[in-house]
């Protein structure tokens, strides 16, 4: 048995090789494994958390080559290679990142267990979109749920950190899709 | 039950090729697997059945968009997030835009491939009435070969299709002959944002002098899989719109569909709805045709 209770087969599990924060990992794990259980067992990166565990609540919530995706549908196998950012790797040196600072002044966080998905939510439609619209930010965080706030102090907090943030000049290609008709029905 | 990772094998050939060969060596035993939206899912639940998985993610032929002067061929393993960000389908395929929109979230969108939710073949995905309004073809892909099969011939019942133990859903063709087509698209959920379709309704049509032309309906969570429905076009097609001609299609839709009670909706509201949404698109085709 090892550290986890599952009993361990002869079958050696392939080393799976990924940067998480910008340090370089592997683990021995079944390739099957989801990403997020990886994260938080064998890494011991804990900030991510589990909520639903399938896709619908965003608490799980990495940034993996530069996209937004849910941990717990990630198989780590398919993270062989990546470049993956957690909560924990969004705090700046010797200081909080400005969208952590703002879910702080703002009242952003309640009980916390969906905040380091909005965080991550939030730096994703940032990083592609500096300075969204009230209706950008709600779609950005369409996926993540939240049981405490109303959502509103979390829409604030995303405005006010866009509003302190600089625009990126290497912005990536935003949806141009009419936001008004595509999110919604119709 | 939880899902216990141990049970399960995932391979990653890497290439299209190798992935093939393992098909053709084992048919029928190795499942593949793309953004893993759906089979994680069930993975999660402790549901999965599949205990050989093969993984598409990362396989560069698969997660492709090619234009050529017919039609726009957008490769399995493309995601939704790939289709909503590309400038001809968001011109000239606005329906594929907007029903990649509705896949749940950007986290879904990253990760959801449009080849995953043909195979998939849920009777609600979002994506199939734009592929059949649109007449799309699907490019099946195996050691044997390559073959095309119309979309609306894919599924053939419940979670079924056409592909073979050894063959990959390869790519989906859509030409690119509508932009003078009247469009629409419209899905009715419990909510606007992150939720699952009760009905859906898809179309493209020509009208020439307030007469039907051409029409394509094709509809979500009417029928145990995605389909057209061509009874309902045939009640339209060389008829002038009026309201007798929208009255005998809303009847002919209404003995065409087979809705179901589920989790989601009843049977009847998706019949009452679906009748609704035909009419409103046949009112727009009016309106237009009134218009001088």
């Amino acid at each position: 048995m090892n550290a986890h209770g599952m009993a361990t087969k002869d079958a050696p599990w392939p080393t799976i090789r990924f940067t998480v924060n910008g340090e370089s990992r592997s683990v021995r794990v079944p390739p099957m494994k989801r990403l997020l259980d990886v994260l938080r067992e064998d890494l011991h990166l804990t900030g991510t958390k589990e909520g639903c565990g399938e896709g619908e609540c965003g608490s799980c919530s990495v940034r993996m080559n530069g996209e937004l995706v849910n941990s717990c549908l990630v198989p780590v196998l398919q993270a062989e290679g990546a470049d993956i950012q957690t909560v924990e790797g969004l705090a700046l040196e010797g200081g909080l990142h400005p969208l952590q600072e703002s879910f702080l002044q703002n009242g952003g966080a309640q009980c916390g267990i969906c905040t380091p998905g909005m965080l991550m939510a939030a730096a994703q439609l940032l990083a592609n979109s500096p300075h969204p619209s009230e209706v950008e930010v709600r779609e950005g965080l369409a996926g993540n749920l939240c049981r405490c706030t109303g959502f509103m102090r979390i829409f604030a907090s995303v405005a006010a950190a866009a509003g302190a943030s600089e625009p990126d000049p290497a912005k990536e290609p935003v949806l141009s899709s009419k936001l008004e008709q595509t999110h919604h029905a119709r | 039950m939880r899902g216990n990772a141990e049970m399960h094998d995932l391979v990653a050939p890497g290439s299209l090729g190798a992935v093939l060969d393992l098909l053709a060596a084992e048919p029928g035993q190795w499942t593949p697997i793309a953004g893993g939206t759906e089979l994680m899912v069930a993975f999660s639940a402790g549901r999965l059945s599949a205990s050989k998985l093969v993984s598409l993610w990362g396989i560069p032929d698969l997660r492709t968009i090619a234009m050529t002067p017919q039609s726009v061929v957008i490769g399995a393993a493309a995601t939704f997030l790939d289709l909503r960000k590309h400038a001809v389908i968001n011109a000239e395929l606005p329906l594929l835009a907007r029903a990649a929109s509705w896949i749940g979230s950007i986290a879904n969108q990253s990760r959801a491939t449009l080849g995953g939710n043909l195979v998939n073949g849920s009777p609600a995905a979002d994506s199939p009435p734009a592929l059949l309004a649109y007449d799309a073809e699907i490019e099946t892909i195996s050691v044997r070969g390559r073959r095309k099969v119309p979309y609306s011939e894919f599924h053939t019942g419940y979670k079924r299709n056409v592909l073979a133990a050894d063959e990959l859903l390869y790519a989906i063709h859509l030409p690119r002959r509508f932009a003078r087509y009247r469009q629409y698209l419209r899905k009715v959920g419990t909510r606007r944002a992150m939720a699952i379709a009760k009905v859906a309704l898809g179309a493209t049509a020509l009208v020439e002098q307030g007469v039907v032309r051409e029409i394509r309906l094709a509809a979500a969570s009417l029928a145990p899989y995605p389909t057209r429905l061509k009874q309902t076009e045939e009640a339209l097609v060389g008829r002038p719109l009026t309201r007798e001609t929208v009255l005998a299609a809303r009847r002919t839709l209404l003995s065409e569909v087979q809705p179901i009670d589920d989790i989601r909706s009843t049977a009847e509201y998706r019949r009452r709805v679906a009748v609704n949404l035909l009419e409103e698109f046949l009112l727009e085709l009016r309106r237009e045709g009134l218009q001088p």
